[in-house]
């Protein structure tokens, strides 16, 4: 089973067929501007010393995010990492909370008690990641069995970094799901650089998607600036888990676009390559395939320019005003009392 | 109400919460066709199908990641370790993920993991080790270590039932060698009650799991020197029941702490440092602790003798504090 290289999105009607009207188009381009924007204003955030910790960006992987989880079903779930804002903008996570959050105050959705990106809105169906990628992928195969015990038609994805494929919770999460061919789809966001670790120190087959034929199912190239081809491949490796076809290994391809974190330069990285990936924008692209293709009129972008920079103003207020979180509670919820489990999923 | 091992005690509590609620499955390296290594799920996959009896991969992080990914979606899985010594191989899921995941973001991960732990028959440094209390020191976890057969099967119960990740520590060298009485019917012991295994005034002994049994012979040798030893069987070592302990302390005032794993970090010196922070007013000896060397467990059987508390360092330990 070799290793499939996906084409670009060509025509609107492409897209149609997968799924996606020119309303959907519109709310993807809202999500990756929203996106950047959340970590565009966290950064500056952060200059100020509002803060704590560190801070980290998915700068270049906003079309790999938001592509796949437009392909997500409404009771589809998954475990989204640190350069995949995205996903939880378009889940429906509220900026203010995420902006709160990066605060570390008492409404983000970690309650001050996690930051950064390790949060995750559970009745949104999203998996808080934790630091020691890829930890996330065993939980997302366990969902997909739970899916497989009672029948249901769920699909978990469960989202790595090229980086962190090198471990060995890669290697038993897939296996596992290949044995018994669970309804979960593997997200590679390969952005090349593991902190300052290039690829061809990390894994030695030229796509990291060859080693899906190790464990039994295919594995699709993506260029991860494409939201569209994104979609596309993610829903298709989607619904095939749904009906009953077992997992897929989607490797996306990107370029981290800035440092680690806003500690990191990235002096590591050749400037030529940052030059290149730059002209591959996934939000200018797409913003140019809307004109080209799908009627984008300049009065329109600016309708949606002007939304965003609302929605983003508005939640950077409302996170500000949020409480920093009362060290009285610091030991609650250590350990879950039985009302915790009534939640939309523990039923 | 009927006489039943150890091993069969945890077998029926096990088979019963299969029965009663859907959301339990059971997933291990050969727990279905085979039944598991000591047999614990024997016939189960004949009872309840190959999707809720799970072979699975020889892989402990996947085992334990897959019972939190199916935990967050409302199951109850109850995974089963081969031994207890190859949870180190799933340490990262556990302590990274699971024991995190309720006080970081609200979600609760209601797991149980079984681990036959101990040693006392030549298992060696790969097939007798007691970690629990590597797992105590993590907040988030439960860890439980019955020592009879009737609470093998209440806090079984009491675990899958909890809605938090429990380490359920069942001593290999209990399985068929003890039997007790074990109502026929579903019941819950509660994690973080002590039960007084034997009743005493002059020395109590603070212990669980399998040296419940060698601290009751230690006892029976003290009837002779007309020394009266209680002893407490913790059940669970987190949360333990801290108001149980200092109370037998302050009724004997004399406290020997025993456990077969290692000394240094191990559980008993937690009991040891609270005793003397809430009780120092009531001791008439200092504390002592029985517990092995801190050496890995060894092979040879009279290597191992040396290793695990025997009932002649019990006896030895309890003669000391009686003439302190």
């Amino acid at each position: 089973m070799a290793v499939r290289e996906a084409e670009p999105v060509g025509s609107f009607n492409e897209v149609r067929e997968a799924g996606l009207d020119r309303d959907d188009l519109l709310a993807i381009y809202r999500h990756l501007l929203v996106t950047r924007g959340i970590e565009e204003r966290g950064h500056i955030l952060y200059k100020q010393g509002k803060i704590p910790g560190s801070f980290y960006t998915g700068r270049g992987n906003e079309g790999a995010a938001v592509g796949v989880a437009t392909a997500m079903g409404p009771d589809d779930v998954g475990t989204p990492l640190h350069r995949d804002m995205g996903v939880h903008v378009t889940r429906g996570v509220e900026p203010w909370r995420i902006f709160a959050q990066y605060m570390g105050r008492e409404d983000g959705p970690t309650r001050g008690r996690d930051g950064n990106v390790h949060m995750a809105d559970a009745k949104l169906g999203m998996i808080a990641m934790v630091s020691h990628l890829p930890a996330m992928l065993p939980v997302a195969v366990g969902c997909a069995l739970a899916f497989r015990i009672r029948e249901e038609r769920r699909v978990a994805v469960g989202w790595f970094g090229e980086g962190s494929a090198a471990r060995g919770d890669a290697h038993e999460a897939m296996n596992l799901a290949g044995v018994r061919r669970l309804p979960v789809v593997f997200v590679c966001d390969n952005n090349q650089w593991a902190y300052s670790t290039p690829t061809h120190l990390g894994y030695a087959v030229e796509h990291l998607a060859d080693r899906a034929a190790a464990y039994g199912f295919e594995g699709v190239v993506v260029d991860g600036t494409d939201v569209l081809a994104v979609y596309r491949e993610a829903k298709a490796a989607i619904e095939k888990a749904r009906e009953g076809g077992g997992p897929t290994l989607l490797e996306l391809k990107t370029l981290r676009m800035e440092g680690h974190a806003v500690h990191d330069d990235a002096f590591y990285v050749p400037k030529e390559l940052f030059e290149e990936w730059a002209r591959r924008d996934p939000i200018e692209r797409f913003r140019t395939w809307l004109f080209e293709n799908a009627e984008l009129r300049g009065e329109e972008e600016d309708e949606i320019a002007a939304r965003v920079k609302k929605i983003l103003n508005d939640a950077l207020t409302r996170a500000e005003d949020s409480p920093q979180p009362d060290p009285a509670t610091l030991l609650e919820g250590v350990y879950a009392t039985p009302e915790d489990l009534d939640t939309p999923h523990h039923k | 109400m009927a006489e039943k091992t150890y091993l069969q005690a945890i077998s029926d509590g096990l088979r019963q919460e299969l029965q009663r609620d859907d959301r339990v499955f059971v997933i291990g390296e050969d727990v279905g066709v085979y039944g598991g290594a000591f047999k614990v799920t024997l016939g189960f996959q004949e009872e309840f199908g190959p999707w809720r009896i799970i072979d699975s991969p020889l892989a402990e992080t996947a085992i334990l990641g897959a019972c939190s990914g199916a935990a967050m979606m409302g199951m109850r899985p109850v995974a089963e370790m081969q031994f207890a010594d190859f949870i180190s191989c799933g340490w990262d899921h556990l302590v990274t993920v699971a024991a995190k995941q309720r006080f970081r973001v609200g979600t609760p991960v209601p797991i149980v993991v079984r681990l036959p732990s101990g040693g006392g028959f030549s298992g060696g440094p790969f097939h007798s080790q007691n970690p629990e209390s590597s797992f105590a020191h993590i907040p988030g976890l439960k860890c439980v270590c019955p020592a009879t057969p009737e609470d093998a099967k209440g806090l079984l119960v009491a675990a899958i039932e909890d809605p938090n990740p429990v380490l359920f520590f069942e001593h290999k060298h209990l399985y068929r060698r003890i039997k007790g009485e074990v109502p026929d019917e579903r019941y819950v012991t509660p994690i973080g009650k002590a039960r007084t295994h034997r009743e005493g005034e002059d020395v109590t002994v603070i212990t669980w799991g399998a040296m419940v049994y060698t601290a009751d012979e230690a006892a029976k040798r003290l009837e002779a020197d007309d020394v009266s030893v209680e002893v407490i069987d913790l059940r669970t070592v987190m949360p333990w029941d801290k108001a149980a302990v200092l109370a037998s302390v302050r009724k004997c005032s004399k406290v020997l702490v025993l456990h077969e794993d290692t000394r240094t970090g191990g559980f008993g010196g937690e009991i040891a440092a609270t005793i003397a922070e809430e009780a120092f007013e009531d001791l008439d000896a200092p504390v002592k602790r029985v517990c092995a060397p801190d050496c890995p467990v060894p092979f040879s059987p009279v290597l191992e003798k040396a290793y695990i508390p025997q009932v002649d360092d019990v006896v030895k330990g309890l003669r000391e504090l009686a003439a302190y």
